[in-house]
């Protein structure tokens, strides 16, 4: 199983709601963020291109954070997932230094924290946070191991990217473009 | 109580220190991370799933609340039942949960007193501040009428208000929801296709084709079903066709976006109506089956070309003929959008006429990808004597505007203000829910209003602005912790949504209907609140409608099946427009009657002199208006907003990203804080923009205070709608200042 | 224009709107871990040599230096962890892909192995100590004995310290200043010259300061070779390395670097050590003093600037 998240650039509207709900779901303290919104713009008036793109933890193949773990706090989990173990990390922050993407952040309370696909829901048949509640439906969650599947679908039947693939880390978050 | 000055009070009332020490506490006790996962872990599986329909905006999305047994509200989440919302709310209503939880929320009944000789508020019992409220409408009914009192609201908490106002004998009702944001749309669809569009509209963007959008950034504004089915369009490869100055993130989806030049709308409109109209793209059957003047309409439109347009609008006329191409290939299954916040120029129900007629032209009313024919449940009132009649209601009080369908708030303020052409004097509000320094222009009207009111009393969850100028403030507790009216929405089919409350109210604070209940016993009207619990009326209306509270709690949202027929006009095109004439009136007798143009022509609006840039302003996805600026999870997602610049404006105005400057505009009014500037190429030359809501001046909003500036307040002039009596904002300019203004002072 | 930003979500404490989440701390670790390693590996390969005699500083006084080094490296190493009561999860398991875990075994072993050969000095170098602990006796008996196995096995742990300064730092394809392989070289090159400053201070004999002025001078000739490798390497780079390599020479960290670092902890010394290989007399702390404040900065501007480059997407 490889667990993976395919975002429709060409439909997010850069609302947030992915942000909030999943600080909501996986009580992120305020003022810090497992996903965020970035906006480019290219062009000059009125030739213009926009961008919008819900963006985390791409839970690379090639992670450099486990890679780089002391103590194996970072792990890969099911389907790929990488986890972050609260009680064998010990707050070094070699992860936070290896991630091309800052997906993650020092806890207030000192160990590392980040995405987790919403390990807990997907247990349970449940979709993460941010793309069950997304108003535009423009992301989509599933297994890129199962052929049938409509992340699978979706990225043989249309444009995508990931971001900084150079860094060489295999990220499993695809953009549609 | 002092009635002489109303001076504005930071909500800083003796001893509102509590809070803050128990916070302290709490955090003491959150040390170790092992038990909290073993905290954590439990609750997870005992989570509370109550009821409610979203309170942070008005479109009403019916969720559910997770909250545990400690009164924590931990997440909101939509109900997949809903055809409001489909199970997904949008990031406010998944961050209602800092309504519950922001720390700065009003928490105790304020008076308005003098301490050592300074005007302050001091805490008060319920019982003392509805008594004095009480006693304060009164004297009010003594001396003036209780028509004198008004009722100023947005928001479901309003309607128990409006009910103890009726009950009172007045019915003095205003919205700025009216004048200041969408009546000029409804007025105009109304004089055109007999019915107002409503909220939520009847877009049918599920089965659309082409999607137009005149100045409304969908997707910015997170009307929720109505993004929802936008995206789906977007999957289905409709065509978008946005108008906006600014690229604004519906422009950058669209197949066609058209930079146009502000103000000129309407010139747009007109030649779109011309080319097709002259190039027989209109649907002919569905214009002659309901059409009413279309003839004076075709000569009316002749010399409208797109060339005449293009001098007007600066978009090229091969631009407007294929844009118009494009509607009518995809008629009727085409939306020219109405919009919502509408009030721009002055001239707006008449804009919204020409939207009407240009949607009519495409058949696009009553038609699949058009708009439906939307229904709605009526639920009957709680068994109540009749009200009584007012002398004067807010119909009399905005009569100066033929098609004041809803009580004008800018009347309301006028009539406020001792003058000689005050028919309606009105000398108390009640203000619910509505922050009027940031939703109101004219700041001056406003404030020499409230300075001449006898009382004025404030309800509200967070201590906005207006409760600054209060004589008494009631906190109000947030939708999570009450009941709610019962909602029953307009929509492809009628549905019931119920609010239930999923913890105990926080603080002192309590619910709108017992807060109106209070008053109305100490008013002596308790026949119109005869229940001691506002779920006995729940349980009463659910069982009028074939449902029960029992049931409701358990599924949240019902929904009905259709009553008043199709979606749709049949194939036959048999249906009668509820218009005076039966008919789509492209050419308005009513309006030519009352010496209004019967049909919309295009006004030069004023331009902004050398050194100023017009004022436009907008919605951002995750605020709604001033409301949730100091929402913990909200302000954590967006805490202040920019002011967007054109990057050879910057050049001329020697901007830099991300400096902050003062705005001042065209009556040399200076914003009270600085914006941060954001260097953009997605706004035009000729005009800046701003996300609406910011710029808070109560320190005790202590998220939003001092971040970014309020629009509002840069907003000196308005121009009025002659039929409705709406505000037109968008004719003001602004110029820069870098040099901090109020250093010398 | 090109316009990127963050809409929400983002402006997390050290993280945002740059990359700060190791601080002073771990400049300084990685500082005195390469000063100490410099300061083992010399002690332990001139007593191999069979140098005792000759060359006290280099063997026996400056190496008092390498525990107090190693200490500080520590704390400050312990002090940058924001979850420090798990530690001890460091030595549950060794991950020879992660410098970290690397890094801290490394410690994990010289540290009581500096301590020791610095203890087995101790009367030597300060006659007046007397034990009354009969402990510290036989450690003392144990370690003197043990002076030769000790010495090989510093030998190799030394320079992987000295290497871990710099890879540390190296192993992060995410930072592209840090990603070059020539790091771990360099600062192991950095902290043997910082050693061979100390060793000088320290010298008690013409043999002993001319021998490490010779060193010194072929250290900062090596060093300065791995940094023009180094910035020729960004320079050929791709853009990431181009931009990354700007945060050298522009802004504080250009000062900071060219002045600091180029001019006064290389050049100069540089040009004060060959004065005094020609015999002129310079007062020795000058070029040692430069020598070890260029090195701390190196590692500050590494640091820092490191943390700021990033992949551009």
């Amino acid at each position: 199983m490889r667990l993976a998240m395919v975002i429709d650039t060409k439909k997010c509207v850069g609302c947030s709601d992915c942000v909030v709900a999943c600080q909501t779901e996986n009580d992120v303290p305020i003022g810090y963020c497992r996903d965020w919104i970035t906006e480019t713009v290219n062009g000059s008036y009125p030739s213009l291109e926009l961008e919008l793109r819900s963006e985390r933890c791409n839970h690379c193949d090639n992670s450099p954070c486990v890679r780089c773990c002391p103590t194996g706090a970072s792990h890969y989990g099911t389907g790929g997932t990488v986890l972050v173990t609260k009680n064998e990390c010990i707050g070094c922050g070699a992860c936070i230094e290896s991630c091309p993407y800052d997906a993650r952040y020092q806890h207030p309370k000192g160990y590392i924290d980040k995405c987790t696909f919403c390990n807990h829901r997907v247990k349970e048949g449940l979709l993460p946070a941010c793309v069950s509640v997304c108003p535009t439906k423009c992301m989509y969650f599933g297994d890129l191991d199962n052929s049938h599947s409509e992340v699978s679908q979706l990225l043989r039947n249309r444009k995508y990217k990931t971001l900084a693939p150079e860094a060489g880390t295999k990220p499993q978050v695809y953009y549609l473009i | 109580m002092v009635s002489s000055r109303r001076k504005f009070i930071k909500i800083s009332a003796l001893g509102l220190g509590g809070a803050a020490v128990s916070a302290a506490a709490f955090n003491f006790l959150s040390g170790s991370t092992y038990l909290d996962e073993l905290v954590y872990a439990k609750v997870t599986e005992n989570y509370k799933k109550t009821a409610t329909y979203c309170e942070v905006c008005f479109w009403k999305c019916a969720g559910w609340i997770y909250s545990d047994e400690n009164n924590n509200v931990k997440k909101i989440i939509g109900n997949e039942d809903d055809f409001q919302c489909y199970g997904r709310l949008c990031p406010r209503g998944t961050g209602g949960v800092g309504m519950y939880t922001d720390p700065d929320r009003l928490k105790t009944p304020l008076i308005r007193d003098i301490v050592n000789g300074e005007e302050t508020f001091r805490e008060a019992s319920w019982e003392e501040a509805l008594t004095l409220v009480a006693s304060k409408m009164k004297a009010v009914k003594d001396t003036h009428g209780a028509e004198s009192i008004a009722l100023i609201k947005h928001g479901e908490p309003g309607g128990h208000f409006e009910h103890l106002l009726k009950s009172f004998g007045s019915d003095t009702v205003a919205e700025p929801a009216f004048a200041q944001c969408r009546g000029p749309r409804e007025i105009g669809f109304k004089l055109t296709l007999g019915s107002w569009v409503g909220s939520p509209e009847p877009t049918d963007i599920q089965d659309t084709k082409c999607l137009v959008l005149i100045g409304s950034h969908l997707g910015e504004n997170m009307h929720n079903t109505q993004v929802q089915e936008m995206s789906d369009a977007i999957d289905r490869g409709a065509t978008i066709i946005t108008v906006d100055p600014r690229f604004s993130t519906v422009a950058s989806k669209s197949k066609f976006w058209l930079p146009i030049k502000p103000a000129t709308d309407m010139a747009l409109l007109l030649s779109w109506m011309h080319v097709l109209i002259y190039e027989n793209l209109y649907d002919k059957e569905y214009v002659e089956a309901f059409g009413l003047g279309f003839d004076q309409l075709k000569d009316h439109v002749r010399t409208f070309t797109p060339d005449w347009a293009y001098g007007i609008t600066t978009i090229k006329p091969e631009i407007i003929r294929k844009t118009a191409r494009e509607m009518a290939d995809a008629a009727p299954a085409v939306i020219v959008h109405p919009g919502r916040h509408v009030s721009w120029y002055g001239d707006d129900s008449q804009r919204a006429r020409a939207v009407a007629i240009l949607n009519a032209l495409l058949g696009s009313w009553g038609r699949q990808g058009g708009f439906y024919f939307k229904e709605a449940l009526k639920v009957p009132d709680f068994p109540q004597p009749a009200y009584p009649k007012p002398k004067w209601t807010w119909r009399e009080l905005s009569a100066k505007y033929p098609y004041a369908e809803m009580g004008v708030t800018n009347e309301v303020i006028r009539q406020s203000i001792p003058a000689e052409d005050v028919t309606h004097p009105v000398k108390g509000w009640i203000v619910a829910g509505c922050n009027l320094p940031v939703a109101i222009p004219q700041k001056e009207l406003l404030l020499k209003a409230i300075d001449s009111l006898d009382f004025m009393v404030v309800v509200d969850t967070m201590p906005m602005e207006v409760t600054g100028y209060a004589d008494v403030v009631l906190p109000e507790c947030t939708y999570l912790e009450r009941w709610g009216s019962i909602r029953s929405s307009t929509g492809r089919e009628p549905s019931l949504a119920l609010r239930a409350p999923a913890v105990e109210p926080l603080y002192d604070s309590k619910p709108a209907w017992w807060i109106a209940k209070q008053l109305g016993e100490k008013l002596g009207l308790h026949d119109y609140f005869n229940y001691t619990d506002y779920s006995e009326v729940l349980d009463w209306q659910c069982k009028q409608v074939g449902t029960s509270l029992e049931e409701m709690l358990k599924i949240g949202v019902k929904n009905y099946p259709r009553k008043t027929g199709p979606l749709y006009i049949n194939s036959n095109l048999d249906y009668k427009f509820p218009t005076k004439s039966g008919k789509i009136e492209f050419y308005s007798e009513e309006l030519a009657s009352i010496g209004q143009p019967p049909m919309p022509v295009y006004t030069p609006h004023p331009e902004p002199e050398k050194g100023f840039y017009r004022l436009n302003y907008g919605r951002a996805p995750m605020h709604t208006f001033s409301r949730t600026a100091n929402n913990p999870n909200l302000n954590d997602l967006m805490s202040e907003n920019c002011v967007w610049v054109n990057p050879k404006v910057a050049k001329i105005e020697g901007l830099n990203a991300d400096q902050y400057v003062w705005l001042k505009n065209q009556d040399g009014v200076i914003s009270t804080f600085p914006i941060k500037v954001r260097i953009t190429e997605r706004i035009r030359f000729d005009a800046v923009y701003m996300v609406h809501g910011f710029g808070h001046d109560n320190k005790k909003l202590s998220n939003a205070h001092g971040k970014g500036i309020s629009d509002t307040e840069m907003v000196t002039k308005v121009s009025i709608d002659p039929l409705m009596g709406g505000t037109g904002m968008r004719g003001n300019f602004i110029s820069f200042i870098i040099e901090n203004p109020n250093k010398n002072i | 224009m090109k316009e990127e930003l963050f809409i929400s979500g983002r402006n997390i404490p050290n993280i945002d709107p740059v990359l700060h989440v190791w601080h002073w701390p771990i400049s300084v670790d990685v500082f005195f871990g390469g000063m100490a390693a410099g300061l083992l590996f010399f002690a332990a390969l001139f007593y191999l040599l069979g140098k005792e005699k000759e060359m006290p500083s280099a063997i026996k006084y400056a190496p008092f230096m390498a525990p107090v080094g190693i200490s500080i490296a520590l704390i400050c190493l312990f002090y940058d962890l924001t979850h420090k009561l798990y530690f001890w999860r460091l030595y549950l398991t060794f991950r020879l892909e992660s410098p970290m875990s690397f890094g801290s075994w490394v410690l994990m072993f010289i540290t009581p192995l500096s301590f020791l050969w610095a203890f087995s000095y101790v009367r030597e170098v300060f006659p007046k100590v007397n034990f009354n602990n009969e402990i510290l006796v036989v450690i003392e008996k144990f370690a003197i004995a043990n002076r030769r196995v000790m010495a090989i096995l510093l030998l190799p742990l030394s320079i992987s310290l000295g290497v871990y300064t710099g890879i540390l730092l190296s192993a992060f394809n995410a930072r592209p200043l840090w990603n070059n392989a020539i790091l771990g070289p360099l600062f192991l090159t950095s902290g043997l010259t910082t050693a061979a400053a100390v060793v000088i201070y320290f010298a008690k004999n013409a043999f002993e300061r001319q021998l490490f002025n010779k060193i010194l001078l072929l250290l900062i000739v090596v060093q300065s070779f791995f940094l023009a490798h180094m910035i020729l390497g960004y320079f050929a780079g791709t853009e990431i390395q181009l931009e990354a390599v700007q945060l050298l020479f522009e802004g504080k960290f250009g000062i900071m670097f060219v002045g600091f670092v180029l001019i006064l902890g290389l050049l100069v010394p540089f040009i004060l050590e060959l004065f005094t290989y020609q015999g002129v007399k310079i007062p020795v702390i000058i070029p040692v003093i430069l020598i070890l404040l260029g090195g701390l900065i190196f590692r500050f501007v590494m640091v820092d600037a490191g943390q700021m480059s990033r992949y551009l997407y």
